[in-house]
């Protein structure tokens, strides 16, 4: 078992570095550099220029610029952000805490309603309500994530005023409560971004749990268990939703990258101070080094979250357990 | 057990001629009425983007008076209303099918002859090359491909369509070559190849018309949800101002140009909204009936 945990966690080491390679070849196809996009001023002499590019080692050779990269990667140095006039570690720094909370809730969420769905589903499997369930998580499977946050901002917040309309906490009061009240104004501020995220996500997992309990439905120990007079609540609950659990635990690794994505069009359409916002913002700027250290760092967390995921799995069956 | 009674002569004769993975999709879509549906629904939005300047009743781009018919709601003479630059939400909704859908097209095709290549290369190679090959193919799984080309869009700014639909093919195919790799893997060593390589069939031979022909079933499957998965992505980049540009209309940059008021120019956001989300729908309906045919059959 730990061997098995070390060998991935060297192989998710490999991915990183690769990440890194590929971001790294991102930087330098690019036409200019980054002192280029910045400094489309034309007030900006080309003498500073040059100064900025020597500053940061972008006047030598491409092998040390590569291996100066990864040596700063290694550090945890992602550069320097223009638009914040920070460095780029910092600006993300703050964010992540943000986008992991809005993540964390959205995906537990997502797989507890999502399983529910499918297991009211397969429980009254054929019937009118499974297939307007189905059609339902087949709708927001198909819905762009954008476009949903945008239509529960239009709902929820202009049209039946319940939320607020962005911002991880009241902007003006949050100060003057206490902890109570701050705490009631960060989850009330939470939780439409969260609903919205746990509604895209939940779709893909009630699809794929529907078919994996459809799936188990048949096998043997179920004719039996059907057979010893267990009640089909029973059976669905203890045999077949116990089985078709593993291939769910696979699917929040691969899940992650959706639910990254879907975090970034939902932060910037809440206004939710997090990663994702922050670097649409250096879309709008062009703050190049912060827009890579976003990429870099969604990378991380994906290699991270499949990394959970299968060592989650091996945990849980029985049959990789022992090795 | 001495003698296996195994269907000797079937499994050594000429296979019998197996009906073609396309006819077979089309059969089963056409059998359940709810795919049926979903393709009807498609061609009418196919129909609509093909003949775009025909069905629009304005031009797309012409902004005829930016102060007076501005931000109209929808009426009868503008069914979708009209956008902050007074241009008409329908034509540019009817003009937005039109590139969305053929950027989804073109950006598959790309990413399908990659994925297919590699795939193929490295299921076929095996041994270290292929390690290396999956390797890097991780790495590229991993970066989010919304991500990904947000720091390629980014880094080169003022891209045209026709090298937005070259990244947004080179960034869709990892999940498929490890789809066809698997698929070679596992035919390689099945016994009409090893018949072929005593035959003295060559690599390339092998390859193309032999192991390719047998894996065209998931390539299809993942060519329909390529296409949806090209539109959801496109329009999102668009919506991030950095996929299709102006005075182009797709379905994402219309929504961009409503997005700074979300709140009063709401048929900015709804309108294109359903196209896409009607569209992906139908495609991803189709990807599920096709993939049942082809389970079915194995």
């Amino acid at each position: 078992m730990l061997r098995y945990i070390a060998q991935r966690l060297a192989q998710a080491a490999v991915i990183v570095a690769i990440v890194a390679t590929i971001t790294f070849a991102l930087i330098h196809l690019a036409p200019g550099d980054p002192f280029s996009a910045v400094m489309d001023n034309p007030n900006v002499s080309e003498t500073v220029r040059q100064t900025l590019r020597a500053q940061y080692g972008l006047d030598r050779p491409l092998p040390e610029q590569f291996v100066r990269y990864v040596g700063l990667l290694a550090h945890g140095e992602l550069g320097w952000s223009f638009s914040h006039e920070r460095p780029v570690r910092e600006v993300l720094g703050t964010a992540l805490p943000n986008t992991l909370l809005l993540m964390g809730v959205a995906l537990v969420g997502s797989f507890v309603f999502g399983i529910l769905i499918a297991l009211f589903q397969v429980s009254r499997r054929g019937s009118v309500t499974d297939h307007v369930l189905s059609g339902l998580s087949l709708f927001f499977f198909s819905m762009p994530d954008f476009w949903l946050a945008i239509l529960a901002l239009l709902t929820f917040t202009y049209w039946l005023p319940i939320f607020p309309v962005g911002g991880a906490f009241d902007p003006v009061m949050h100060e003057y409560w206490g902890l109570g009240g701050r705490i009631v104004d960060r989850l009330y501020h939470l939780a439409l971004p969260a609903l919205t995220l746990m509604l895209l996500a939940s779709a893909v997992v009630a699809r794929y749990q529907r078919a994996a309990l459809l799936d188990v439905l048949p096998a043997d120990y179920i004719r039996t268990a059907r057979l010893k007079g267990l009640t089909e609540p029973e059976i669905l609950r203890r045999h077949a939703l116990r089985n078709a659990l593993l291939p769910i635990i696979t699917l929040v690794g691969l899940s992650f990258p959706a639910l990254l994505t879907g975090a970034f069009f939902v932060e910037k359409i809440f206004s939710w101070p997090g990663m994702g916002y922050a670097v649409v913002l250096a879309i709008g700027t062009r703050d190049y080094p912060l827009v890579v250290g976003g990429v870099i760092i969604g990378s991380i967390m994906v290699t991270l979250g499949s990394l959970l995921s299968d060592v989650l799995y091996a945990l849980a069956d029985p049959r990789l357990r022992s090795r | 057990m001495p003698w296996q009674t195994q269907d000797f002569a079937a499994a050594s004769g000429p296979t019998p001629q197996r009906e073609s993975p396309l006819a077979l999709g089309v059969r089963n879509i056409l059998r359940k009425p709810s795919s049926r549906v979903a393709l009807f629904v498609l061609g009418v939005i196919v129909l609509v983007g093909l003949l775009a300047p025909l069905i629009a009743p304005y031009n797309p781009a012409a902004q005829p008076d930016i102060v007076g018919l501005k931000d109209l709601p929808p009426s009868l003479a503008h069914p979708f209303g009209t956008d902050p630059y007074s241009r008409d939400v329908l034509s540019r909704v009817i003009y937005g099918a039109r590139l969305s859908l053929m950027i989804g097209i073109l950006a598959t095709i790309v990413s399908l002859t990659l994925g297919v290549a590699y795939g193929a290369i490295a299921g076929y190679a095996g041994g270290i090359l292929d390690a290396v090959m999956m390797r890097v193919l991780d790495a590229f799984l991993s970066i989010p491909r919304l991500l990904l080309l947000i720091g390629v869009l980014v880094a080169w700014p003022r891209l045209s369509i026709g090298a937005l639909v070259v990244f947004l093919g080179l960034t869709g195919w990892f999940g498929l070559s490890r789809i066809v790799r698997g698929q070679v893997l596992a035919l390689k060593h099945a016994e009409f190849v090893t018949a072929a390589q005593a035959l003295g069939a060559s690599r390339r031979r092998i390859l193309w018309r032999h192991l390719l022909p047998n894996i065209v079933s998931p390539i299809i499957v993942a060519a329909t949800l390529g296409v949806a998965h090209v539109i959801v992505l496109e329009a999102g980049l668009s919506y991030l101002g950095i996929g299709v540009p102006q005075p182009l209309a797709s379905w994402g940059n219309i929504i961009q140009d409503g997005s700074d008021q979300v709140a009063t120019l709401w048929w900015m956001s709804l309108f294109p909204g359903l196209f896409m989300v009607l569209t992906v729908m139908t495609l991803n309906i189709l990807a599920e009936s096709l993939s049942d045919a082809y389970e079915r059959r194995r």
